[in-house]
């Protein structure tokens, strides 16, 4: 098994809880994969109830060519984080995975009270797909295979991501 | 699937061929009137990916990935061919449902033959490991590595292996 260290996370990282959290757990995700769709609760709970030992961040790794609304999606969720509110819109995606349209997107930004203008136009110029890039290709190199693929303190998750399974790598790896 | 962490030793993985070996050498059906011959792709380095079976209910997974990161290998000039049992028209089915653009060749008839002198056949259940083979412009197997059946092994060791090549640095 290859287990990958990852690199450390920095300040460009969308990050939930405490910087010095014992347990960080990164997701490499797809807003359109339906599994992801499935883990995004899980995660939630796992927040919940780790609150200040756990760290959760989350990347891109968006599979456009079997999910093709994946890529947009992500640079929907970038324009959202330059308006302060990406973990606002990573929930709205994942709550409505079957609808991640360019008009749905621009809904979502408008449900969030976003200047629209500025979200639209930088969907429109693809402002975010060399960020969103960057994590795919970074992803792929520190081991991610797939959607999603979780890390715990920088090891690959190669188990279930059900609620206990990875509840348990997350106790072992010092939460 | 299974809820077991991946162990070390991984069955399959002794008889697989080893860094150093010459590649053998095989035609095998790309499509269902096109051939491809490994010694063609001599002077550009070729990944193999084995993998067991084409509509396996992995969402997302390795050939998904493999297929969205082509660039990635193009930089090293590689050509990516993915093999597994499936005949040719399993194989076109599924590469157009997946928008697959890399040959997945069918290594069908005699069944596993090219699998097996890899050393990456699974007489026990009748498909073939989950196997990487990265094979140099000149033919000779540079990096190769078996994964458990249940853990996908990503790209992070092909492209290490690629960045490894001494001719086939990147082109770019």
């Amino acid at each position: 098994m290859n287990a990958s260290s990852l690199a450390t996370i920095d300040e460009t990282d969308h990050t939930q809880g405490p910087d010095d959290a014992p347990v960080t757990l990164i997701e490499y995700g797809d807003f359109e994969c339906p599994v992801c769709g499935q883990a995004y609760p899980i995660v939630e709970r796992l927040r919940r109830d780790y609150g200040d030992d756990l760290r959760f961040a989350f990347r891109h790794l968006p599979l456009n060519k079997v999910h093709p609304h994946a890529a947009q999606a992500a640079q929907a969720a970038e324009a959202a984080g330059a308006q302060d509110a990406f973990w606002a819109m990573h929930a709205a995606l994942f709550e409505h995975q079957r609808a991640l349209e360019y008009e749905d997107l621009k809904g979502y930004a408008e449900d969030l009270a976003l200047d629209t203008e500025r979200f639209a136009r930088e969907l429109d110029e693809r402002v975010y797909n060399k960020r969103v890039q960057a994590d795919l290709r970074g992803g792929v190199r520190a081991g991610a295979n797939g959607t999603p693929t979780f890390f715990i303190n920088g090891v690959r998750h190669d188990g279930d991501f059900d609620f206990d399974t990875l509840s348990q790598a997350i106790t072992k790896a010092g939460a | 699937m299974s809820t077991r962490q991946s162990t070390q030793t991984t069955p399959g993985a002794e008889s697989a061929l080893t860094p150093g070996s010459p590649a053998p050498e095989f035609t095998l059906a790309r499509s269902p009137d096109e051939s491809l011959s490994l010694g063609d792709l001599r002077g550009q380095p070729v990944v193999l990916a084995f993998y067991s079976a084409d509509w396996s209910p992995v969402c997302g997974g390795q050939l998904a990935l493999y297929n969205e990161i082509l660039e990635e290998f193009q930089r090293f000039d590689a050509r990516l061919l993915g093999i597994s049992v499936d005949g040719v028209w399993c194989h076109k089915a599924f590469a157009e449902d997946k928008n697959l653009e890399f040959d997945l060749l069918s290594d069908f008839e005699p069944k596993g033959e090219v699998a097996g002198a890899y050393g990456v056949y699974r007489d026990s259940d009748g498909v073939t490991e989950r196997a990487l083979f990265v094979i140099d412009g000149d033919g000779v197997i540079r990096w190769s590595t078996v994964s458990p059946i249940d853990v996908d092994p990503g790209a992070d060791g092909i492209l290490a292996a690629l960045g490894g090549l001494p001719e086939q640095e990147a082109t770019r």
